[in-house]
């Protein structure tokens, strides 16, 4: 599968992206942010780091890049999209995802291990994760903390677009086990359509025993399952 | 001519600098203080014999789309 990583002015962990895909068995290649076309492409990573240095806000720079018009064509048309950490702020500043990421609520940086609950195995970024299974996967940020109104709440939560929570090594979704005062502990959600996603926590930097976690490989697994088996969603 | 905009949170959003700023305040003795809340504040200078009518439209929308964030955020915008 060929996987293009979006590289905007301060993403910084865009060669990590590529490295863990590459490491996993699959093609991946940075995009400019001034590129005007993906290339051939099976799926789009958007990047953690400091795009525009979270100048006015985190991702509302990015958004305008010329890159991202390809992005939200190739989302129109049901492509795969993967935002991690500033990537997720970035989607949900394009619109492409609701709510939006506001700055922790103890005003801290936090950089640590958190874990996180599966809400549902029905998307392609979840679709192998085992039932149970709790994923451990560390943040590094001080703007995660996940906001979106009511309205928009009841919807994630009735559409089961809601994927990923923090929650305490055992499972269980508490306020302790939340870093950054994200409401319902949310720490990924995916669209209505199911095929662009965005997460907090960082996947690509828990695929190597040697960095203290294996667990971010289930979410890399269950997309590469999805896209062998070909379309997954129903027409827009 | 310079139009002034002026960001601050929705309500519903949560402001930990502004709690902050407000338990700092009342460590330092003032009181009577009930709320606190941190914004953003944006000068934007237009070239003269700008058309005001027109400019206002283009900065609100400027506003709405990049200046502050409609999810969390209410902006005023002022031309002068």
């Amino acid at each position: 599968m060929n996987f293009a990583v979006l590289q905007f002015p301060a993403s910084n962990c865009d060669q990590d992206a590529v490295h863990a895909l590459r490491l996993l068995g699959h093609s991946a290649r940075l995009v400019w942010h001034k590129d005007a076309s993906l290339g051939a492409t099976d799926a789009v990573i958007v990047p953690g780091g400091f795009s525009y240095g979270d100048y006015l806000r985190c991702g509302a720079i990015a958004r305008f890049s010329p890159v991202m018009q390809a992005v939200r064509q190739f989302a129109d048309n049901g492509g795969i999209v993967l935002g991690i950490c500033n990537g997720f702020q970035v989607l949900t500043e394009a619109g492409l995802l609701p709510g939006a990421l506001i700055r922790n609520r103890d005003l801290q940086f936090h950089c640590e291990y958190i874990h996180l609950k599966t809400l549902t195995t029905a998307s392609p970024f979840t679709g192998r994760i085992p039932a149970g299974q709790v994923l451990r996967v560390p943040i590094a940020h001080g703007e995660g903390c996940y906001f979106a109104d009511e309205a928009t709440l009841a919807r994630l939560q009735a559409r089961q677009q809601i994927l990923w929570q923090y929650c305490d090594a055992a499972g269980q979704v508490t306020d302790g086990a939340n870093p950054n005062g994200a409401l319902q502990n949310i720490a990924g959600i995916c669209n209505e359509r199911r095929n662009v996603a965005g997460l907090m926590p960082h996947p690509e930097r828990a695929c190597e025993r040697i960095l203290g976690s294996e667990d971010g490989r289930w979410i890399f697994e269950s997309i590469f399952a999805a896209l062998s088996a070909g379309p997954v969603l129903q027409p827009a | 001519m310079k139009a002034k905009i002026v960001i601050t949170p929705k309500k519903a959003v949560l402001d930990p600098q502004g709690k902050t700023v407000q338990n700092a305040l009342a460590h330092m003795g003032y009181t009577g203080v009930t709320d606190v809340h941190i914004g953003k504040y944006i000068e934007i200078e237009l070239a003269p014999g700008t058309d005001p009518a027109a400019a206002h439209k283009a900065l609100n929308e400027a506003a709405h789309k990049l200046l502050s964030n409609p999810v969390i955020e209410d902006y005023k915008l002022e031309l002068e």
